[in-house]
């Protein structure tokens, strides 16, 4: 079997063809957001809000309702009440964060527990299923990550600004509530379009995994962003691609190739890989010198 | 209500350019029961450049924060060039060094152009204009030659022009800089100390505040000396008497003999700060520094002495 039989050989099955389409288009979303998730330090508050979206995948799913729904409602609520309890300033925003994350989940767990096929249903909402992806899901994702990449591309000078110098947004009277409030209901939102793919307990991989890998290898937001974007849909391809041949769960392989890129690339990156910086490092007896009379120069 | 989670930021002030450029009128600021500010009340003329000294926890960065618009005052009236701080969009901010995340992916043109982020204007794109006035910028805090570099490959007074560019990039006419001088080498200090004093001559007004007595009475022509209230404002022989550094910094003030260099045997003036502790520091004896010879510097040296 040559490499086009292995890469086409898949495709046969309408299902696969689906969930590479959704592994694609969640590759890209999760990690264009992520790169705010971990440029502001937000990996502990997307992995909480994943977990806290539970109780709402759950109703929407004893009521009949597609899971997006109810995971979208549960999801942007839980956002906008993190934004409003960690301005109260009486509890730290962790603290907050950890006890609405555990109490929501269990609340899903427990609500998930009154149905008979409590834990095959956990594993699917846990873990995430692409392969079950129906056509009307893959246009809700596609959907909603237009939106999302289209929130972020219009805000995109405002939510640099008060990512990397709040100070500045808010002497420039930037409307910072506004911004804040906007990049944690996007966060939510992306949660949910990765949902189907990888489930709760590994969408944190897909906002943080890919973004980190793509700020070794940067240094700008927009090139970051088209980086993690690709490194993200290489992982979730390949991966699912890597499920089908070795028969492996579809969602842990594709956070598992994304991993590996990650080691990597942390490993070998050209200027802040280990062995990059191994190098420079060597080399700092000169360029230190070299800087000081570059500055006395001026 | 709707105000605060409205994505319109809120109209520009407007600025009248012959009014005063700070005027504090009683000015308080108390955090739960501690006062940070106490009944401070000041007027700047447009284009002075004023170092503010002072204790840790005197309350310097609190009165930026004030005069940016950024902390309300629980009492008082704060007039920036004629109007009411928020919505002042002239006033340049230059953060302490330590809130910049340096591994951020931005380059140093990137940095500049946040400064325009509200002339821009909220879904448009950078024009001609935007690029031409970051490029004025970085040319004359002289960075126009590394504009590309990430801002984690520059040196810290390379980082600290940058800064300087954003907020000229921004059109400021005010410029507030939080401990700019802080962990640079002399270089980078007297390079900076130089672009401000091309600043303050096209009338900018700059407030600098700063640990470094000596700096601030060697390139500054008023000095504000402030512990929660203005202890003096004036110039820096009228300010910086040992009677008014006493009164401000109070046990923090410590005068030592010799500095290191038993050769140069005047006596030194050391201020500790209440964060370390006098005895964590280490001695920096003001007579090794250049500036020393600042006619002013002896004068303060001299009543200390006495």
């Amino acid at each position: 079997m040559n490499l086009l039989e292995l890469l086409l050989d898949p495709l046969q099955y309408p299902f696969m063809v689906r969930g590479l389409l959704a592994a694609l288009m969640v590759g890209v979303i999760c990690s264009t957001l992520g790169t705010y998730v971990i440029l502001q330090g937000m990996a502990f508050l997307g992995d909480a809000l994943a977990h806290a979206i539970l109780p709402g995948v759950v109703l929407a799913y004893l009521l009949g309702w597609p899971l997006a729904v109810g995971a979208l409602i549960v999801g942007i609520g839980t956002a906008l009440g993190i934004g409003a309890l960690s301005h109260k300033g009486e509890i730290r925003e962790d603290t907050a964060i950890g006890i609405v994350f555990a109490g929501s989940f269990a609340l899903g767990v427990a609500m998930l527990s009154t149905v008979q096929s409590y834990a095959v249903d956990l594993a699917h909402i846990l873990f995430g299923d692409v392969l079950a992806v129906s056509s009307a899901e893959l246009w809700l994702t596609l959907g909603l990550g237009l939106l999302v990449l289209a929130t972020v591309v219009l805000f995109y000078k405002e939510l640099l600004v008060i990512t990397f110098d709040p100070v500045l947004a808010a002497v420039l009277r930037l409307p910072e509530r506004f911004l804040r409030y906007l990049l944690l209901v996007l966060i939510a939102v992306t949660i949910v379009v990765a949902l189907q793919t990888v489930g709760i307990a590994l969408v944190l991989a897909m906002l943080v995994t890919p973004a980190a890998t793509a700020q070794l290898l940067t240094r700008r937001l927009p090139t970051m962003m088209i980086t993690a974007a690709i490194l993200g849909a290489l992982a979730n391809v390949s991966g699912l691609y890597l499920s089908y041949y070795v028969n492996i769960a579809a969602g842990p392989a594709m956070v598992l190739v994304a991993t590996a890129i990650f080691l990597l690339v942390f490993v070998f990156a050209p200027q802040r890989g280990l062995i990059g910086r191994r190098l420079i490092a060597k080399n700092q007896t000169i360029p230190t010198s070299a800087r000081k009379y570059h500055l006395v120069q001026e | 209500m709707f105000a605060k989670f409205s994505p319109l930021p809120p109209p520009v002030a407007h600025h009248g350019a012959d009014m005063p450029s700070v005027a504090l009128q009683h000015i308080n600021v108390s955090y739960g029961d501690v006062r940070a500010l106490d009944d401070i009340t000041f007027q700047l003329p447009r284009g002075a450049q004023v170092a503010i000294v002072g204790p840790n926890g005197a309350g310097k960065s609190t009165l930026f924060n004030v005069i940016a618009g950024i902390v309300r005052p629980t009492g008082g009236r704060v007039d920036i060039y004629g109007t009411e701080p928020g919505g002042h969009i002239c006033v340049g901010y230059v953060p302490q060094r330590n809130r910049i995340d340096w591994r951020f992916p931005v380059t140093v043109t990137d940095v500049v152009l946040m400064g325009r982020t509200r002339k821009i204007g909220l879904f448009r794109r950078a024009g001609q204009a935007d690029h031409r006035a970051v490029q004025e910028a970085l040319a004359r805090v002289r960075m126009d030659a590394l504009a590309n570099r990430q801002i984690g490959e520059l040196s810290g007074g390379q980082q600290q022009r940058v800064f300087l560019a954003r907020a000229l990039a921004q059109e400021a006419e005010l410029l507030l800089l939080d401990e700019p001088l802080t962990g640079l080498d002399l270089p980078s200090q007297e390079i900076l100390l130089q672009i401000l004093e091309e600043l303050r001559a096209q009338g900018i007004t700059i407030l600098v505040a700063t640990h470094d007595l000596n700096q601030a009475a060697a390139y500054f022509s008023t000095v504000l000396l402030l512990n929660h209230r203005v202890i003096a404002l004036g110039k820096p022989v009228e300010v910086l008497t040992a009677a008014l550094l006493r009164e401000a910094y109070g046990s923090q003030l410590h005068v030592v003999h010799g500095g290191v260099d038993p050769q140069q045997s005047e006596d030194a003036l050391l201020v500790a700060d209440s964060c370390c502790g006098a005895a964590a520091l280490p001695p920096v004896a003001y007579s090794e520094r250049p500036m020393l010879h600042s006619p002013s510097v002896e004068d303060v040296l001299e009543q200390v002495r006495s």
